[in-house]
């Protein structure tokens, strides 16, 4: 029944078995964490970098590989990797305090575990805030099998939103005054504006609804005043792909920012999704689409003319673009568009104009009547009760009906939402989850408080999980943020209503006044963590400790060992 | 075994130090620092905060100034040690001491209140000073964004003595009002904002009748210029 899954143990196992020896395929990497120079372009800035780069170090590792990584620290601080959306026992990790004691300043620490998946990854400091001061590089697995889709070469295309202030500064900043960075708030001339589009009444009354709130339409991106990267170059350094007209190129999108949500277009091109967090999709042929901090998603074009193409990721709220090339070759530069108005948050998005948007509400696949029909999603369906007025309006049913910041494509054509997302072959056989465990996403952006369930980490007790289980957890929004939520150790399976074919991820972006649900076979023992990957509203408290109890005991940690330095 | 040994640990080290404790933060905002030109004399003045804490207590040192150049005396001197915890969402308790030390006589208060943010953005500090001659102090500002550079922050704040307190010229009941207008620009980030405005005092009642007997006005207007810092 359950034939995925055993040949997955299988695979897993045989993995672990190889560990004394490693004689079928091992690969070595040396990592070194370094203090460097950052050039975006607009602005020099000291920084954190791997390899002595601020281009991302790419590793490129084959699935059953048992991989050894020696990781030297050169910072004067403790530093450690986790490798994002791998799975591997829970002491190479690289969570410090949860998974390990971190790597201390001048000391080499070895990581070593079985590759037992493939696709496009990430990896990045988890200690203060290094990663948003440059530690991030990229991971590639090619898979032991062939893969569903064909390429002719492919390019990592990693994001971040590189900030002339350094990641303390910005977080005391933040506690100060939250809204420090905020430069896109309402003004006077704004007001008049639309006193004279609505009505003064209207213009006062909404300022009124906002102001009794002590919320901001505008609040979308915390930290404004970076200069998005592409790996590792700004806008005007213009980083470039190669291609030959007519080839297949693969694009794997990573977006390794603190903070920032990337909306991403190639003018000219359409692109097929291919892949969502490292797992294989159905492909789906789009336009647009938007990158949560932290996903990835790798997308095929086919550029056909002898032409330069332009690669351009506005941020969410619109406050600066990232800006890379496609060309035939070296040097050549294609049009570069102007960024759209930013949008505004709405009431939707407070939470304020709809009910529980409830079970299956923000699907849009198959929908659970009362009455136990099952009837079409609403993609297809006309469905008229509560929660469905986006869907039904042909929006996004992963954002709240009526939001502001329901993405649409430039072009008017089409953006991908997760209700599009479906897995290429499911990786867990289907099973009703065993139990529910509800995570409120909460907040105070006034004290810059991030919290889940009104509770701060530290103040938190650990969520027990036990090995075998299948757990549903249900995230409801009560901020009129966003917050990509990331669960270390182990899949977070998003139900779009797709049923087995939900698409496998590592984050699931929890849109403001919305409640989405994911779906995790508990198969990893030991500790994890379980946060929002915004770099702030982690450190601000929105995080939580993970403990998988049971399991078997060879899995609970791997071999490897501390090697001094 | 040694996987046992190695559990054991690493759970060890996270029992020690709690994952990503909170840490502290620290930051000094200075919303008035200013020469204020008027009728009589001229004088320099400050207000500000310097606060270091966590969520759930910060520790605040608020000083607030007024030197007169011509007598070259510190008509105001006031420091105050503040304990802020917070009740709501948006308000913080507060409790500590305050110690005038001005020319003439120094007065020690305990201080009460509450600080936070009302609906509609007002920035709010109700304080009640504590001591035989006690003051009641309500303080209100807000920031008008004319553009996201250009701020006009009007500010009052309402002195209101609950007894006589005639030697620093204190009537019973008789409020002191300051009413300001600031017009600023947010020259670095929001470290440095240079601002120009208006700042006006008005005393009522039996603190007036102390002034007049006293020989003094018993309102001041001023020009001024200064500049907001924060870091
Ligand atoms: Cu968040």
């Amino acid at each position: 029944m359950t034939t995925i899954a055993m040949v997955r143990a299988a695979a897993f196992g045989a993995g672990l078995a190889m560990l004394p020896g490693g004689a079928a395929m091992a690969g070595t990497y040396d990592i070194t964490v370094d203090r460097i120079a950052i050039d975006t372009g607009d602005f020099v800035k000291r920084g954190v970098g791997y390899n002595k780069s601020q281009t991302p170090t790419i590793l490129r590792w084959r699935e059953g590989e048992e991989v050894t990584i020696n990781v030297t620290n050169n910072l004067s601080e403790e530093t450690s990797i986790h490798w994002h959306g791998l799975i591997l026992p829970f002491d190479q990790d690289g969570v410090p305090g949860v998974s390990f004691e971190g790597i201390a300043p001048g000391e080499t620490f070895t990581y070593r575990f079985p590759i037992v998946q493939a696709g496009t990854y990430w990896f990045h400091s988890h200690s203060g805030f290094q990663e948003p001061d440059g530690a991030y590089g990229a991971i590639i697995i090619e898979p032991k099998g062939r893969e569903p889709f064909r390429y002719d070469r492919d390019h990592v295309v990693q994001l971040t939103d590189k900030h002339p202030h350094s990641g303390a500064r910005i977080m005391r900043n933040l506690k100060m005054m939250p809204d420090y960075y905020n430069r896109q708030q309402r003004t006077l001339f704004d007001f008049l504006g639309d006193a004279a589009e609505k009505g003064l009444g209207a213009a006062l009354a909404d300022r009124g609804d906002w102001g009794s709130m002590r919320m901001m339409p505008t609040d979308i991106e915390d930290v404004q005043g970076f200069t998005p990267l592409i790996n590792g170059k700004g806008p005007a350094q213009n980083w470039t792909g190669l291609f030959t007209p007519g080839e297949r190129v693969r694009l794997r999108f990573i977006n390794s920012s603190a903070m920032t949500y990337f909306d991403i277009r190639i003018p000219g091109l359409k692109m097929t999704v291919v892949q969502a967090d490292g797992n294989n999709v159905q492909p789906v042929t789009v336009d647009e689409l938007r990158i949560a901090v932290a996903e990835t998603y790798d997308v095929i074009v086919r550029p056909m003319e002898d032409r330069a193409y332009t690669i351009f990721a506005e941020s969410m709220g619109r406050t600066a673009y990232a800006r890379g090339t496609l060309a035939p070759r070296e040097g050549m530069e294609a049009e570069v568009p102007e960024m759209r108005s930013p949008p505004l948050l709405t009431m939707a998005d407070m939470g304020m104009a709809h009910g529980d948007m409830g079970h299956g509400a923000m699907q849009g696949g198959t929908h659970t009547m009362p009455d136990g029909s099952v009837m079409q999603g609403a993609a297809h369906g006309h469905m008229d009760h509560a929660g469905h007025g986006a869907a039904d309006a042909g929006g996004d049913p992963f954002y709240a009906p009526g939001s502001g910041l329901t993405p649409e494509a430039a072009n008017g054509g089409k953006v991908l939402s997760y209700a599009d997302l479906k897995a290429q072959k499911p990786l867990y056989a289907h099973r009703e989850a065993t139990r529910e465990i509800e995570l409120r996403l909460t907040g105070n952006m006034e004290r810059y408080l991030w919290t889940i369930n009104g509770v701060k980490h530290g103040d938190s007790e650990p969520i027990r999980l036990t090995y075998g289980e299948r757990v549903r957890f249900k995230f409801v929004n009560e901020t009129m943020m966003t917050h990509p939520m990331h669960l270390h150790g182990m899949w977070s399976i998003l139900d779009n209503g797709s049923g087995a074919w939900n698409p496998v991820k590592h984050v699931v972006s929890v849109a403001p006044g919305t409640t989405v649900y994911m779906e995790t076979e508990v198969d990893a023992p030991g500790q994890w963590v379980f946060h929002c990957h915004l770099a702030y509203h982690m450190e601000a408290g929105m995080m939580r400790k993970v403990i998988v109890e049971g399991g078997p005991a060879a899995k609970s940690a791997s071999s490897a060992a501390v090697t001094g330095g | 075994m040694t996987r046992t040994a190695g559990f054991a640990a690493v759970l060890a080290v996270a029992v020690a130090s709690p994952a990503l404790a909170e840490s502290p933060f620290w930051g000094v905002q200075v919303e008035q620092f200013e020469y204020r030109a008027g009728e009589g004399s001229d004088l320099l003045a400050w207000d500000l905060d310097a606060l270091a804490g966590t969520d759930a207590l910060k520790f605040v040192w608020r000083s607030e100034g007024e030197f007169a150049l011509d007598e070259d005396a510190f008509e105001a001197m006031e420091n105050q040690l503040r304990l802020q915890v917070p009740v709501t969402d948006f308000f913080d308790a507060v409790v500590g001491v305050r110690a005038d030390t001005p020319e003439g006589p120094d007065r020690l208060y305990g201080v009460i209140g509450l600080h936070g943010l009302a609906p509609q953005w007002f920035e709010v500090d109700a304080d009640l000073f504590v001591s035989d001659r006690p003051v009641a102090r309500f303080e209100v500002e807000y920031e008008g964004l004319i553009t996201n550079r250009i701020v006009l922050t009007p500010s009052i704040e309402v002195d209101l003595p609950l007894r006589d307190d005639r030697a620093i010229g204190l009537g019973a009941w008789g409020p002191k009002v300051e009413i300001g207008a600031r017009l600023g620009y947010d020259l670095v980030d929001r470290a440095i904002s240079p601002y120009v405005g208006v700042h006006y005092e008005r005393v009522f009642g039996a603190t007036r009748r102390l002034a007049r007997a006293a020989g003094e006005d018993d309102d001041a207007v001023y020009l001024v210029v200064g500049t907001r810092l924060m870091f």
